[in-house]
C-alpha cells in the first residue's frame, strides 16, 4: 500500500475563490492510502515545495497528489520536488482543480464537490503508480527550417550563427517569401528589399546553411532529436549548380504569356523564369505547365542559348533523406481569396485590388516600375478608397472571412495611404475602418502622421458596395460618426484582405503530429510561457504560421525559435519520456493491430519461445516496443484486442481506478 | 440439397492423404444426433470412411480450429472451407494467427446450412432421424410415426438466408463451381433497429440479452476471439466465467465483445449459430460493419490477407468525430 500525501493549492484566490480548499484537504484525508493532507496558498512556491519535502520525510510518503493547476503548468515542478525529496518523480499525480474546476465553476459548493472528486481520482491512480525511469536518446545536431520567408531566414541565420548546420526547405524557386514582394515597411518606411536581400545573400553564403528551393517536405518520421525527413526536390529542369542566373534563357524564351506569380498575376513572365532580380538561389526554373519543350518536345531554345549548359529537360523529382534534431515551421501566410466578397466587385473590376497587389503596383521592381497606375487603363488614380478588415473580424456565423484580426492591415493601409499622398499629393485617399489598431512601437505616431500631416481621410464605417460604372467605381459606404451614407466615385479600391495560414500548413501539421487551431494556425505549447514551441517536442514555430504577425514581431519570434533550437541541439543526449507503451508478451498474440496504428513506427515483432503449462515450448510472434521511438500516445493500447499493450504511467488499471473513483 | 456430395469430399481427402500432400483432414464427424455435427481431425482413410459427414448441418467454420490444430503440428492439414469460412481464414492470416504453409485449403460450394432451432420449431422436439430428400428434409420424431417433410429453405440459418458471398476468397484448390459475392439484405434488420426510438431499442436488446446464460459459446466459436488469454478466463479480471448479476452486466458482456471484434468481424455468423438461447448476436457485429462501411467506405474484413481495417488505419480523409456525432443526432 502506498503512503500518499495530498497537497491542496489555493493558487491565491484562483482556486480558493471557488473551492473550499480546507474542506477538500479534510475530505481527502480519509481516502485509501492517504496518510497526510494539507493545503497551502501557493504550492508551487519555494515554501510550498518545502512543505511537500518535509511531509515526505516526516510521514514516509511514497506517493504525492497535488490538487492544483493543469499538469501542463506545474507537473514538472512537482516532479522535481518529489525527486529532491527522494521519491521517484513519477509517483506524483496532479488533480487539476483550477482549469477544470475553479475556473469553470461559479458556485463554491459545486466547485468543492468536484475538486474532491478529482482529488479522489488522482489518489486512486497514485495508489497504482509504479516508479518509472526515463531512457536517453542521442540528438542529431542539424535543424530543418520549413519555409524560406523572413521568419525562416532569420531562424536559419541565428541557428547557423551558433554553429549548427541548418537546411531551409522552400516551395518557391527562391527564398524571400512575402517580404520580398513588399515595397516599404512600416513604421520606418525603409525599403523591404534593402533590408531583406542582404539577409538572403547571408543565407546563400553561409556555409552552415543549405537551401532546398522549389522543394517540399514529403515525409517526416522519428521524434525530437531524431527526425527522419524526406525532402522532395521538384524538377526545375535546370541544373542548380551550373546555372549562373545570367537570364539569357529568360530573354529568349518564346513562351512569354505566363501569369507572373511574383507580381500576383498583374504582368507576365516567360516559361523559364527567375522570380526576381535578387532571387536566392539565382537560378532559372522551367514551368512544366507552360514550357513547350516539356509539353510537346518542340522548342529547346533555352538549352541552345545557355552557355553554361545548365538546361536539363530530363530532370526528375529528387528525394533527399536527412536526419534532423529539431524542426522549425515557418510556413507563413497568404491573403485570403476575395471570391466570396462579391460586394467589393473584386472579380468584376481590375481596379479593385488587394493590398498585396497594391504593394506590387507601388514597388519599383513591380509591373509598373513603381508608378501608381490603374490596372485597367494605366491611368493615374485620383480617388483611392482603402477598405479595412475585408474578411477579418467576421462574425463567427458568417460563411466567409475569419473571426480573428489580421493585425497587420491597419498599419500597412496607413502606410499605403501616406505614401500615396506623399508621392501624388493631388490624390484623394479614403480609408474605411472598424477601428484603427496601432499597438506597437511608433505605430500610433505613424498612423497619426498619415491623418494629420498627410491628410488621409479616415472614415469610421464599412463599405457596403462597390459597383463598376464606366471607368469609375461607385463606392457606397456609411460614415458612422457623421451618421450618413457616403457615395464616392473612386478610381481604385484597395481591399485589406485578411491573412490566413499557408495551405501547406495543414498537411505538414499532420506529418509533424503538431496541433493546430480551427483557423489552421499552429498552436504553441503555452500561449504565454512557451510561445515558439509546438506541443510536439522538437517542433518550433516561427512567424505567421503561429498567428498574424508583422515583420518586427516575426523577426523576434524567429530569433526566439532559433534560441530554443540551439538549446536543444547543444545537448548531447535527451532524457526520454518513461511513459511509453509496453507489451505483455504472455497476452500478446502478434495480430499486428498495434503496429498498424502506431504513428511513430515504434512497434516491431519478434518470434519468442514460450514455456507452456504442459512443459513443452512454443514459439510465438509477439510485439516489441522501442521505448526511444514510442511517444506514449496510447493508440496501441486501445487498438490491442487482447489487452496486452499498456502504457507506463497511464495503465488501463490506473485509468479504470480513476473512473471508478469518479463514479463511486 | 448440397450440390457437392460427401463422396467427392471423401475422394479428395483420400487422394491428398494418399499422395502425402496432407497428413490430417479437418472435417465434420457424426455427433450424438443426426443434426449434431462435430469437428474432427481425421488421419486415416478408415476413419474418414466411417465417421466423415457432409450434410445440411455442417455449419461449423473450421478457420478458428486451425489456430490450435496447426500449433506445433508436423505436416499439413486439409481443411474444407465454405465460402463464408474463407473470410475468417483470411482474417486470421492477417492477424498472423496460424501458419499458412501448414494448411491445404479446399474451397467447397455451399447451398446454405440448416438452423436446428428452426427445424425443431417446425417439427417439435425429440428428433430421432433426419433424411435428405431433394430440397426437403424428412424428419422423424419420437412422438410421430410418419416423418414430417420440411423444405430446407424454410429452416435455413439466418446467415445463409442473407448469404453475403458464394465466392471463396482463399483456397489452394476449389471443388465445384465458383460463385459470386452477393448483394444481400443483411443490413436490413440493423436498419430497422436503428429506426427504433432509443426506448424501443433498449427494450429490444433487453429482451434479447436477458436470455444470456454466459455459457461463452459465442466467444468460443468466434474466429475473431483468439486472444492468448481471454479476459473472461482471467481470474484476476473479476469477470471470469461470471453469470450476469444484473441487466447491466448482461448487456455489457455482448456489447464489449462486439467492440472487441469490431473491424475484424467477417460476419461469419458463428456467434448466433451456436447461441443456445438464440440471441441474434450477429446484429451487434453487423451494426459495427454497417457503421464502418458508412463512415469509411465499404470494408469487408477477410476479403484479402493483410488489408488495413479502417479502425486501425488513419488517413487524412477520415471523418472527424464531430461528424459521427452529428449523424447520431439524425438517427435519434
Amino acid at each position: 500500500m502506498q503512503r500518499v500525501g495530498v497537497f491542496v493549492c489555493w493558487c491565491g484566490s484562483n482556486i480558493a475563490g471557488t473551492v473550499d480548499v480546507q474542506a477538500v484537504s479534510e475530505a481527502l484525508k480519509s481516502e485509501p492510502g492517504v496518510v497526510f493532507s494539507a493545503n497551502y496558498q501557493y504550492m508551487c512556491s519555494q515554501a510550498g515545495q518545502d512543505m511537500i519535502k518535509e511531509a515526505v520525510k516526516e510521514h514516509n510518503l511514497t506517493g504525492i497528489v497535488v490538487c492544483s493547476c493543469s499538469p501542463r503548468m506545474h507537473e514538472a515542478t512537482f516532479r522535481k520536488t518529489a525527486a529532491a525529496a527522494g521519491i521517484n518523480p513519477y509517483m506524483v499525480e496532479i488533480a487539476n482543480i483550477r482549469e477544470q474546476c475553479s475556473w469553470v465553476h461559479k458556485d463554491i459548493a459545486t466547485g468543492t464537490e468536484k475538486a474532491i472528486i478529482l482529488g479522489k481520482a488522482a489518489i486512486a491512480k497514485v495508489n497504482l503508480n509504479t516508479p518509472l525511469t526515463p531512457g536517453e536518446s542521442p540528438v542529431t545536431k542539424r535543424a530543418l527550417v520549413i519555409g524560406g520567408g523572413i521568419a525562416g531566414i532569420q531562424t536559419a541565420l541565428d541557428i547557423a550563427d551558433a554553429g549548427f548546420p541548418v537546411d531551409i526547405v522552400e516551395t518557391k524557386p527562391t527564398i524571400g517569401g512575402k517580404m520580398a514582394q513588399l515595397d516599404k515597411t512600416f513604421p520606418t518606411l525603409d525599403c523591404a528589399a534593402c533590408i531583406l536581400t542582404p539577409k538572403m545573400v547571408d543565407v546563400a553564403q553561409n556555409e552552415k546553411i543549405r537551401i532546398f528551393s522549389y522543394s517540399e517536405v514529403s515525409e517526416i518520421k522519428g521524434f525530437v532529436g531524431n527526425f527522419d525527413v524526406t525532402i522532395k526536390k521538384n524538377a526545375r529542369y535546370v541544373k542548380e549548380d551550373i546555372c549562373t542566373g545570367c537570364g539569357a534563357c529568360v530573354e529568349k524564351c518564346p513562351m512569354k504569356k505566363v501569369p507572373n506569380e511574383f507580381n500576383l498575376g498583374m504582368d507576365n513572365r516567360s516559361a523559364i523564369y527567375i522570380p526576381f532580380a535578387q532571387a536566392v538561389p539565382k537560378v532559372a526554373t522551367i514551368d512544366p505547365n507552360a514550357c513547350n519543350m516539356l509539353k510537346n518536345g518542340k522548342c529547346g531554345l533555352c538549352a541552345r542559348v545557355c552557355t553554361a549548359g545548365a538546361i536539363d529537360y530530363t530532370q526528375k523529382d529528387e528525394y533527399i533523406n536527412e536526419k534532423y534534431g529539431a524542426i522549425v515551421v515557418a510556413t507563413g501566410f497568404n491573403p485570403i481569396s476575395m471570391d466570396k466578397f462579391d460586394e467589393f466587385a473584386y472579380n468584376q473590376s481590375k481596379d479593385v485590388i488587394t493590398s498585396l497587389e497594391f504593394e506590387r503596383l507601388t514597388n519599383a521592381a513591380g509591373p509598373t516600375a513603381g508608378h501608381l497606375e490603374r490596372p485597367s487603363d494605366g491611368k493615374s488614380p485620383k480617388t483611392i478608397v482603402f477598405v479595412q478588415c475585408v474578411g477579418s473580424r467576421c462574425d463567427a456565423c458568417a460563411e466567409k472571412g475569419k473571426e480573428y484580426c489580421s493585425k497587420i492591415c491597419c498599419m500597412y493601409t496607413a502606410k499605403h495611404a501616406m505614401l500615396t499622398r506623399d508621392k501624388y499629393p493631388d490624390t484623394e485617399v479614403y480609408v474605411f475602418y472598424i477601428d484603427v489598431r496601432t499597438p506597437g512601437k511608433n505605430f500610433d505616431e505613424f498612423y497619426r502622421r498619415a491623418v494629420e500631416e498627410y491628410g488621409v481621410k479616415y472614415v469610421k464605417g464599412m463599405v457596403g458596395k462597390v459597383t463598376p460604372e464606366g471607368d469609375k467605381l461607385k463606392v457606397q459606404a456609411s460614415d458612422l460618426i457623421a451618421n450618413k451614407q457616403l457615395h464616392i466615385d473612386a478610381d481604385l479600391v484597395v481591399l485589406a484582405a485578411a491573412i490566413e495560414p499557408d495551405k501547406s500548413a495543414r498537411p505538414l501539421a499532420t506529418m509533424l503530429t503538431a496541433s493546430m487551431d480551427t483557423n489552421d494556425f499552429f498552436t504553441e505549447a503555452h500561449p504565454k510561457l512557451r510561445p515558439v514551441e509546438s506541443p510536439t517536442a522538437g517542433v518550433f514555430l516561427s512567424g505567421a504560421c503561429q498567428g498574424p504577425k508583422d515583420i518586427p514581431e516575426t523577426v523576434s519570434q524567429a530569433g526566439a525559435a532559433a534560441s530554443k533550437v540551439i538549446g536543444l541541439l547543444a545537448k548531447d543526449k535527451l532524457t526520454g519520456n518513461p511513459c511509453v507503451a509496453h507489451s505483455n508478451e504472455l497476452m500478446c498474440n502478434g495480430c499486428s493491430s498495434c503496429e498498424k496504428v502506431c504513428a511513430y513506427g515504434a512497434i516491431t515483432y519478434e518470434n519468442k519461445e514460450f514455456r507452456m503449462p504442459d512443459r513443452t515450448t512454443k514459439i510465438r510472434r509477439v510485439a516489441v516496443v522501442n521505448p526511444a521511438v514510442c511517444q506514449g500516445c496510447g493508440a496501441c493500447t486501445v487498438a490491442c484486442p487482447s489487452g496486452a499493450m499498456d502504457l507506463n504511467g497511464f495503465a488501463s488499471n490506473q485509468i479504470m481506478a480513476e473512473v471508478d473513483a469518479i463514479c463511486k | 440439397m448440397q450440390t457437392i456430395t460427401k463422396q467427392q469430399l471423401l475422394d479428395k481427402a483420400d487422394s491428398l492423404l494418399a499422395n502425402g500432400t496432407v497428413t490430417a483432414v479437418l472435417g465434420w464427424s457424426k455427433g450424438e444426433f443426426g443434426y449434431d455435427v462435430t469437428p474432427k481431425m481425421f488421419t486415416t482413410k478408415e476413419d474418414l470412411e466411417q465417421n466423415f459427414v457432409w450434410n445440411d448441418f455442417c455449419g461449423v467454420n473450421f478457420s478458428k480450429y486451425l489456430v490450435s490444430k496447426t500449433d506445433r503440428f508436423e505436416g499439413k492439414i486439409l481443411v474444407f472451407l465454405k465460402p463464408c469460412d474463407t473470410y475468417s481464414f483470411n482474417q486470421l492470416l492477417t492477424e498472423h494467427r496460424f501458419d499458412r504453409e501448414k494448411v491445404y485449403a479446399v474451397g467447397i460450394p455451399c447451398e446454405g446450412m440448416v438452423d436446428v432451432s428452426k427445424l425443431k420449431a417446425a417439427t417439435g422436439d425429440g428428433i430421432s432421424e433426419i433424411k435428405e430428400d431433394g430440397d426437403n428434409l424428412l424428419v422423424t420424431t419420437i412422438y410421430e410415426d410418419e416423418p414430417a417433410t420440411v423444405p430446407c429453405r424454410d429452416v435455413l440459418l439466418e446467415r445463409c438466408i442473407n448469404c453475403k458471398s458464394k465466392k471463396h476468397v482463399a483456397y489452394d484448390e476449389l471443388l465445384g463451381d465458383e460463385g459470386e459475392i452477393i448483394d444481400s439484405a443483411r443490413f436490413d434488420e440493423v436498419a430497422q433497429i436503428e429506426a427504433m426510438t432509443p426506448d424501443e431499442r433498449f427494450a429490444f436488446w433487453q429482451n434479447e440479452l436477458s436470455r444470456c446464460i454466459r455459457c461463452n459459446a459465442c466467444r468460443d466459436a468466434c474466429p475473431a476471439c483468439t486472444c492468448e488469454k481471454c479476459v473472461f478466463d482471467n481470474p484476476n479480471s473479476g469477470v471470469e466465467n461470471k453469470a450476469p448479476a444484473n441487466s447491466f452486466e448482461e448487456k455489457m458482456f455482448h456489447i464489449i465483445r462486439a467492440y472487441h471484434v469490431a473491424g475484424r468481424c467477417t460476419d461469419c455468423g458463428e456467434c448466433s449459430r451456436v447461441c443456445p438461447q438464440n440471441i441474434p448476436l450477429h446484429l451487434l457485429n453487423r451494426k459495427f460493419i454497417k457503421d464502418i462501411n458508412e463512415f469509411y467506405g465499404e470494408y469487408q474484413a477477410g476479403a484479402e490477407v493483410g488489408s488495413r481495417a479502417p479502425l486501425v488505419d488513419y488517413t487524412t480523409d477520415d471523418l472527424e468525430p464531430g461528424e459521427v456525432f452529428d449523424r447520431r443526432d439524425m438517427d435519434a
